[in-house]
C-alpha cells in the first residue's frame, strides 16, 4: 500500500480569498458532503474538514483513480470554473499530505499560529468521517494527528502566550490577582472594545460587571449582556472603591481620572490592588496612576507591546514545533511502509509453512511408529529451521533506509522467493 | 554509651551531614532546572529531593543529639543547621497548604546556602556550658529558630514580589514574568509566613525571658541579643499592625519582610560576632 495513495486537496486563508471560500463552505453540515465524497469512484477512505479558514479533503485513493479531477470538481462545485482551480487549490500526496495534516492539527498553519480551536474542529470533522467514511489508514492518520498536536502543545510553548489584546489583558490580570473568580470588573464607557475585553474576562470567571456610562441607556444595554449593573458616570468614585479591574474606553478628549483622585480611593480600598486598562484614544487615564502603589495601568500601546512580544515568542516556538511535525511524519511513513510489507511477510511465512507441512507429510509415514512426543519434536524442528531461514529476509524487508526503497524490496523478495504476484 | 558506639554515631553523623549537603544541593539544582525549563516532571523530582533533604536533616540533628547529649542548637554549626532545617520544614508545611509557583527554587537555594555556611564552621561537639544546662534550651532556641524559618520564607516571598511587581510596573514582561507567581499569591504567602513567624518569635522572646528570670534572676537585662531580638520583634509588630489597620500590603509588606529578615540575620550572627554579650556561647 504505497503512500502515494494518500491525497490531500484544499483551500485555505492563504491561497483563497474569503469571497471564494464562502461559496465552498459546507453549510449543510458534514453528513451530506461526506456521503457524496465517499461515493466518488476510486476513493476508498475519505475525510473532510471545513472551517471558516479552510476546506480540506483527505482521501485514500485506489490505484488508477482520477482523483486529480474529481476531487477539485467536488470541492469547487459551481463556484469556480475548472480552469481557475489551480489559482486557489493546493494538493499534496503521500508524505507531504501527512505533513500538511499534522501542521494544521498542530496549529502551525493557522492564521494565528498556536491558536487552540483548530484541533477541536479537526476532532469534530473526524467524528463525522469515522462513521463509515474513513478506514484503517485515515483512522490511524487522524489519531496520529491528534497526538502530534498534543505533543506540540506539551513540548513547546506555542500556545502559552496571549496574542490578542483582550487575552493579554486577561494574562496580566492573572499575574496580579491570581484567580479571577471573585473579581469585579468596571467598564467606563460602553464601547465595542470594552465589550470584547469584558467578554474574555467573564469567560475567565469574573462574576460581577458594572458599566458606568455617560448615557445611561447605552450602559444599561451593555450591562444586560453580562447580567451586570449600569451606573451613572457621577458614581464613578464610589464604584472605584469596589472594582478590581477597570476598563476605560470613553470618547472623552481629556483625562477623566487623575493620580490625585485615586489616593483617597486607595485608602478606602485598604490598598487592595486595582488594574486599570485604558483602551481609549486619546487616553482616559492619567499615566501617572501607574506610579501609585498597588495600581497597575496599561494603555492600548502597552497591551500592543505585550502582544508583539508574545508573537515573536511564538515564532521561536514554532521552529521546534515544526521539528516535531517532521519527526512524526517520518514515523507515520514507517508505519505505512510496515503496512506495505505486511502482505509480503505473510506470503513468505505461508510459503515456509506450506513447505514444512508438505515435507513432514512425506517423511513421517516412512519413519514407522513414533509416539506423540517424537512427532512434536520433529514438527518443532522443521518450523525452527524455516523461521531461522526466513529471519534475514524479514529483517531486510523491515529495515529502515535513508531513502525509501520499500517497493523495490518487495519486488525483489517476490522474485527471489517466487511468491505469487497477486500479493504485490 | 560505650566508646565504640560513640565512634559509630560520630561516623554516621559525619556521613549524614555530607549526605545532607549533597542532597540539598541536588534539590536546588533540580529546582533551578525547573525554573529554566518549566517542565512539571522536573518539579516533582525537585520536590521529592527536597523532602529527602528535610528527612536527612532531621536524621542529622537526631544523630547530633545522641552525640552531644543535649539539643544540638548551641554552636554556630548547630544553630545554622537547625535554621536550614526549620526553613526546609516551614516550606514543606507551607507547600502542603498553598502552591506558589517557583517558590521552591529560591527556598532550596537559601537552604543550600545555609548548609554551606554550616559546613564551613567548626563541627566540633563541645561540652554544654553550665549556664545552658536547662530544659529551657530546646524550648527557647527551638521556638526562635522556627520563627526564623518562617520569616526566611517571608523574605523569599518578598524578594519575588518585588521582582514580579517591577516586571508589571515597567511593562517589560520578560524572563521572570512568566516564571514568577501572581502578586496576590505572593502577598498571601507574606501574610501567612509573617503571622506564623511572628507568633513563634513572640514565644521565643517570652520563653527566653522566663529562662533568664530562672537563670539570672531577671526577666530582661538588655543583653545585645535581647535588644536586637526586641528590635526585630518591633519591626515585625509594626508591620503586622499596619497590615491589620490600614491594609499595608504588596510592595511595602515585601520591603518590610526583607528589612525584618536582615534584622533577624543580624540578631543571629552580627550580634554574636560584633557585640558579644550573654548569648555569645556560639563562636
Amino acid at each position: 500500500m504505497p503512500s502515494e495513495m494518500i491525497r490531500l486537496f484544499g483551500v485555505n486563508h492563504k491561497t483563497t480569498p474569503l469571497a471564494v471560500r464562502e461559496k465552498l463552505a459546507l453549510s449543510s453540515g458534514y453528513e451530506e458532503p461526506l456521503s457524496r465524497l465517499a461515493a466518488l469512484p476510486g476513493c476508498r477512505e475519505v475525510y473532510l474538514l471545513s472551517t471558516c479558514n479552510r476546506v480540506e479533503v483527505l482521501v485514500v485513493a485506489e490505484d488508477g483513480a482520477d482523483v486529480d479531477t474529481i476531487i477539485p470538481a467536488f470541492l469547487f462545485g459551481e463556484a469556480v470554473s475548472a480552469d481557475k482551480y489551480h489559482e486557489y487549490l493546493f494538493s499534496y500526496q503521500g508524505d507531504d499530505a501527512v505533513h500538511h495534516l499534522f501542521m494544521v492539527a498542530a496549529s502551525l498553519d493557522s492564521m494565528i499560529v498556536g491558536e487552540a480551536q483548530i484541533l477541536g474542529q479537526i476532532k469534530e470533522a473526524y467524528r463525522h468521517a469515522s462513521v463509515g467514511a474513513s478506514g484503517p489508514i485515515l483512522n490511524k492518520l487522524l489519531h496520529k494527528a491528534f497526538s502530534v498536536a498534543k505533543r506540540v502543545r506539551t513540548e513547546t510553548r506555542i500556545g502559552s502566550a496571549a496574542v490578542s489584546i483582550s487575552y493579554a489583558a486577561v494574562e496580566l490580570a492573572r499575574k496580579i490577582f491570581g484567580g479571577l473568580q471573585d473579581k469585579k470588573v468596571l467598564l467606563i464607557g460602553a464601547g465595542e472594545m470594552a465589550e470584547l475585553a469584558a467578554e474574555n474576562l467573564v469567560g475567565q470567571g469574573v462574576t460581577e460587571v458594572t458599566v458606568a456610562n455617560r448615557t445611561l441607556a447605552n450602559g444599561v444595554a451593555l450591562a444586560k449582556r453580562f447580567r451586570g449593573r449600569a451606573v451613572a458616570l457621577d458614581e464613578l468614585m464610589v464604584e472605584l472603591e469596589r472594582a478590581d479591574i477597570v476598563i476605560s474606553s470613553t470618547g472623552a478628549t481629556e483625562v477623566i481620572l487623575h493620580r490625585d483622585d485615586l489616593r483617597p480611593i486607595m485608602r478606602a480600598r485598604r490598598n487592595r490592588p486595582i488594574f486599570f486598562i485604558d483602551i481609549a484614544v486619546p487616553r482616559d487615564l492619567d499615566p501617572a496612576l501607574n506610579e501609585l502603589e498597588n495600581i497597575f495601568l496599561y494603555d492600548i500601546d502597552d497591551l500592543n507591546n505585550v502582544v508583539e512580544m508574545n508573537k515573536s515568542e511564538r515564532e521561536r516556538e514554532a521552529i521546534s514545533a515544526r521539528r516535531i511535525v517532521d519527526e512524526e511524519t517520518l514515523k507515520f511513513r514507517a508505519w505505512l511502509d510496515g503496512l506495505a510489507v505486511n502482505p509480503t511477510i505473510a506470503a513468505l511465512r505461508r510459503k515456509g509453512e506450506a513447505i514444512c507441512r508438505a515435507e513432514l507429510e512425506r517423511t513421517l509415514p516412512r519413519l514407522g511408529e513414533l509416539d506423540d512426543q517424537q512427532r512434536q519434536a520433529l514438527e518443532k524442528m522443521t518450523a525452527a529451521i524455516c523461521s531461522k531461514f526466513l529471519h534475514d529476509p524479514l529483517c531486510y524487508l523491515k529495515s529502515d533506509d535513508h531513502r525509501d526503497q520499500t517497493a523495490a524490496k518487495i519486488r525483489t523478495t517476490h522474485k527471489v522467493f517466487g511468491l505469487e504476484d497477486d500479493q504485490a | 554509651m560505650t566508646f565504640e558506639s560513640v565512634m559509630m554515631i560520630e561516623e554516621i553523623s559525619y556521613l549524614l551531614f555530607q549526605l545532607v549537603l549533597l542532597v540539598s544541593f541536588m534539590s536546588a539544582a533540580a529546582y533551578v532546572v525547573f525554573f529554566v525549563s518549566r517542565r512539571d516532571q522536573v518539579r516533582t523530582i525537585a520536590r521529592a529531593i527536597l523532602m529527602a533533604s528535610g528527612l536527612l536533616q532531621t536524621g542529622y540533628i537526631v544523630s547530633r543529639y545522641f552525640l552531644a547529649g543535649y539539643t544540638p542548637i548551641t554552636s554556630q554549626h548547630e544553630a545554622v543547621v537547625f535554621f536550614a532545617w526549620s526553613v526546609t520544614w516551614a516550606y514543606l508545611s507551607f507547600r502542603w497548604r498553598y502552591t506558589v509557583k517557583n517558590f521552591g527554587t529560591l527556598v532550596s537555594i537559601l537552604v543550600v546556602g545555609l548548609l554551606l555556611v554550616a559546613a564551613l564552621v567548626s563541627r566540633e561537639v563541645a561540652p554544654l556550658p553550665p549556664a545552658l544546662q536547662s530544659h529551657w534550651l530546646p524550648v527557647h532556641a527551638g521556638v526562635a529558630m522556627f520563627s526564623y524559618g518562617f520569616l526566611a520564607l517571608a523574605f523569599c516571598g518578598g524578594f519575588m514580589y518585588l521582582v514580579q511587581e517591577w516586571e508589571l510596573k515597567s511593562k517589560r514582561l520578560g524572563y521572570f514574568f512568566v516564571r514568577l507567581p501572581s502578586l496576590d499569591s505572593l502577598d498571601q504567602l507574606n501574610r501567612h509566613c509573617l503571622t506564623t513567624g511572628f507568633v513563634f518569635l513572640t514565644l521565643g522572646i517570652i520563653t527566653g525571658s522566663l529562662w533568664a528570670r530562672q537563670a539570672w534572676g531577671t526577666y530582661w537585662q538588655w543583653d545585645p541579643k535581647e535588644t536586637w531580638s526586641l528590635i526585630t520583634w518591633l519591626l515585625y509588630a509594626a508591620q503586622m499592625h499596619q497590615r491589620l489597620t490600614v491594609g499595608w500590603r504588596g510592595r511595602r509588606a515585601a520591603i518590610m519582610a526583607i528589612v525584618g529578615f536582615l534584622s533577624v540575620l543580624f540578631t543571629l550572627w552580627g550580634v554574636s560576632f560584633l557585640l558579644g554579650g550573654a548569648h555569645s556561647y556560639a563562636q
